[in-house]
């Protein structure tokens, strides 16, 4: 059997690794940008491309696929063909991979800030892009199990396993959450609705942070912490046994997001549970990795890649362990909302997927230029930066995230809110916002260092476009099944084994599912709660394109401090025509789920275009456009269609007649406003975002009001008395 | 109102039993399984990352009981 020679490929890495730093750079910056507007709300004046509503999903979606995305694509292919001994399958698909993602990255840098957006967290692109990043993703598998097939070494290192996992499990999730309808070229309803839609959107999210965020980064730790410091990994049989329990685990605990709201207290329960027992792999992993280093902590000293390394595993221990206590309900009870899910994340993000892209980002550029780094010194420097930055991100935004959740529940002896104006509770934190951001500037002065250094690196280095190596090829004999241990026999059927691994994903998944996807003819539907008119229909667009629900929750949860501050606590039943669901997952200001009818319809009208003008110290962005811009209605029809099609009763033809209707109510709230000296034109956008707000849980307002004259009423929250 | 949710699922309650053996089973065969597997094996797999062009020599003649 003859020696085979061939060649890795280096540039399509080199790709990856600029895309990183680039994409890196501007998705922290744009971190930076929103940070600075919660403390100084006029920085950048009010430019409708550029508040923080369409901004903060601009900066998720630019760390979360474009940075962290492209590092994964930088690790798998970097590490794959050197695990698999052969090149990429295709040099092509390879290019398309590259090519394809940034693409998609420009897409959403477009029209995230152009307020085109499905409102879903992490999930926020348009159908179109979506539709492209499928094409993509499915092209960077079809690359990575074709070059699978034709390796030279049988067996699959754990890393491959992790990537597999990745591959198959995203694909999933991105398919199965981007369901949606077109009404337009760059509008779209989701298929599920409310509590439905919600428990989709947090498998996916909570997923996503799994299998985007954290299995492809366990794979780059797998190959990358034994390459850096030259020892194999601890035990190979505990990365077995940490590999399916993640995995197994993992997709189970998406309710977590979802605790004390409208969900079924089953599921919840169930999210808890399987979020406590992921401390076990999680914490398997970590240590695995760390221990691989036992005896070796001097070259940690020397390594800016294994001081990268070291502390990224770290902060994935402490957010993996820190994570499942943010799920248990109690202490759910406080964190959620606030600030402190942001520092729980900036744990995972600035450390474990930034020090670890930044890790490989040292190890690889000075390996494809055959050189050494220009300036260990300055990654050093880099490392310290993004340490502390990091620090003084994570501790403000925890101290903030609590002193939130303690002030919304303070109570006074005599049993009211202590501090009943949700503003006094925003004030607070300020100086923490402030910190936070200086935090984040320490962050990226870090990086930009880092740039620096790599560029000088590349410079003093020549490029190695394509690297020998030498393999035998693969027998084409099959191992007896009887006679090979089971674990080692799967690992030589990458196809069975992606089939195992998709089974294991999918249990969870259908287990949440069934019971949920007949909730719609279970739920005891509300009579009072009827489909929004076409003018709060398009009120509710202009609000998701504003990305209103990423500062506003609309979902109360049964706690004697929420419904004293907000109102009657939410039920499932009241979101039954909600495309998308629209709970939010923050509280930078109030909830909103019970806004309607609260205030008159001036009060909002002088609001949105000065939010000081009624709320002294409000951090709101102003919204001056809406005041300026006319109300699309040449939708109106197309969307009430679309809606009929996923169930909303509106009646047949409705579509024909939409928007007299919607015409006759914007008249009648102009006349209103009109009547209390505001120069109001029912044209103007603002008018259908008032009609919007003004209906906000107002159809169980309605009942409660019905049920009061009976002497019935609040007999749903007296069931939670005691539970503030 | 979960209640009424959960009791219109009919055999409802088989669920919770299914899942704690479904559970139970995949942990036990998973631990069988590795704790049975083949320590030259594990070793090879471990040196997986440690073989290729751009590391020392030394490091490619780690003793591989698969490969030789």
């Amino acid at each position: 059997m003859a020696l085979e020679t061939f060649r890795y490929d280096n540039r399509v890495v080199r790709k990856f690794a600029v895309a990183t730093v680039t994409w890196g750079i501007i998705g922290f910056l744009v971190g930076l940008t929103i940070a600075i507007k919660l403390f100084a709300p006029k920085f950048l004046g009010y430019i409708p491309e550029l508040t923080f509503g369409r901004l903060r999903p601009l900066h998720t979606n630019a760390v979360i696929f474009a940075f962290a995305g492209n590092a994964i694509f930088l690790g798998v292919y970097y590490s794959l063909p050197r695990l698999l001994k052969t090149p990429m399958y295709s040099k092509l698909l390879s290019n398309i991979n590259f090519w394809g993602w940034q693409l998609i990255i420009v897409g959403a840098v477009i029209t995230l800030p152009l307020g085109f957006t499905t409102s879903k967290e992490y999930a926020e692109l348009e159908w179109p892009i979506d539709i492209a990043i499928a094409v993509v993703w499915i092209i960077f598998g079809w690359n990575m199990i074709a070059s699978i097939l034709k390796r030279r070494e049988k067996h699959l290192y754990v890393a491959i396993w992790f990537y597999l996992a990745t591959f198959i499990t995203v694909a999933v999730l991105h398919v199965v959450n981007s369901l949606e309808i077109p009404v337009t070229l760059f509008k779209s309803y989701p298929i599920y609705a409310g509590v439905q839609d919600a428990l989709v959107q947090w498998w996916y999210g909570h997923n996503a942070v799994a299998f985007f965020l954290t299995t492809p980064f366990l794979g780059i730790m797998y190959y990358f912490i034994p390459k850096a410091s030259n020892r194999p990994i601890y035990s190979y049989r505990l990365s077995i046994i940490h590999f399916w329990a993640l995995i197994f685990i993992y997709i189970w605990a998406g309710p977590h997001h979802l605790l004390y709201t409208a969900l079924p207290w089953w599921a919840q329960s169930l999210g808890t549970v399987f979020s406590i027992m992921l401390i076990a792999p999680s914490w398997g992993g970590m240590l695995n990795g760390l221990l691989t280093l036992r005896g070796a902590w001097d070259t940690v000293r020397e390594s800016p890649v294994l001081k990268f390394l070291v502390v990224g595993v770290t902060a994935y221990g402490m957010a993996t362990f820190e994570g499942p206590m943010m799920s248990l309900k109690n202490v759910n009870a406080i964190t959620h909302y606030t600030d402190y899910v942001i520092g729980h994340v900036h744990t995972g993000a600035l450390l474990w997927n930034g020090g670890l892209s930044f890790a490989i980002l040292y190890f690889i550029i000075p390996k494809i230029y055959d050189t050494e780094l220009w300036s260990k010194k300055l990654a050093n420097y880099h490392f310290w930066f993004a340490t502390l930055g990091a620090l003084f991100y994570v501790i403000p935004m925890y101290f903030a995230g609590i002193t939130e959740g303690l002030m919304w529940k303070e109570f006074t002896p005599q049993g009211f809110l202590l501090y009943p104006n949700f503003l006094e509770t925003v004030r607070q934190v300020i100086p923490m916002y402030m910190i936070r951001a200086f935090g984040g500037t320490m962050f990226i002065t870090g990086a930009v260092l880092m740039v620096i250094n790599l560029y000088k690196t590349a410079r003093q280095g020549t490029f190695v476009p394509e690297v020998e190596d030498s393999a035998y090829p693969l027998v084409k004999k099959a191992e007896a099944r009887g006679t090979t241990p089971f674990h080692r026999w799967l690992e030589s059927k990458p196809v069975m084994f992606s089939t195992l691994t998709l089974i294991a994903i999918l249990i969870g998944g259908l287990v949440e599912f069934l019971p949920t996807a007949l909730i719609k003819s279970n739920v005891p539907t509300i009579a009072s709660v009827k489909p929004y008119t076409p003018l709060e229909l398009q009120g509710r667009d202009i609000y998701i394109r504003e990305g209103c629900n990423n500062c506003h929750s609309q979902m109360i949860r049964p706690f004697r401090s929420e419904t004293e501050r907000y109102g009657e606590y939410s039920k499932p039943g009241e979101f039954v025509y909600d495309h998308p669901f629209l709970w939010g997952s923050k509280r930078t200001g109030p909830d909103l789920q019970r806004v309607g009818g609260k205030y008159p319809d001036s009060w909002h009208f002088m609001h949105m275009k000065d939010p000081t003008s009624t709320s002294p110290g409000s951090i709101m962005p102003a919204f001056t456009w809406l005041y300026t811009q006319n109300l699309d209605t040449s939708t109106t029809e197309a969307k009430i269609r679309v809606m009929q099609d996923l169930g909303v009763p509106y009646p047949q033809g409705y579509d024909k007649v939409a928007n007299a209707d919607l015409e006759k109510q914007a008249a009648s709230i102009a006349n209103d406003l009109k009547t209390n000296g505001f120069d109001a034109d029912k044209n103007k956008e603002i008018i259908a975002v008032i009609a919007y707000l003004q209906r906000l849980g107002t159809d169980i307002k309605a009942s409660e009001h019905k049920t009061a004259s009976t002497g019935n009423s609040r007999s749903g929250s007296a069931t939670t008395a005691g539970m503030n | 109102m979960y209640k009424e949710v959960l009791q219109s699922i009919e055999g409802i309650e088989r669920y919770p039993v299914i899942s704690l053996v479904i559970f139970f089973l995949f942990f036990v065969v998973l631990l069988y399984l590795v704790l049975r597997s083949d320590k030259g094996w594990l070793h090879h797999m471990a040196q997986l990352p440690l073989n290729d062009p751009e590391l020392s020599k030394e490091n490619q003649e780690s003793e591989d009981p698969i490969h030789g």
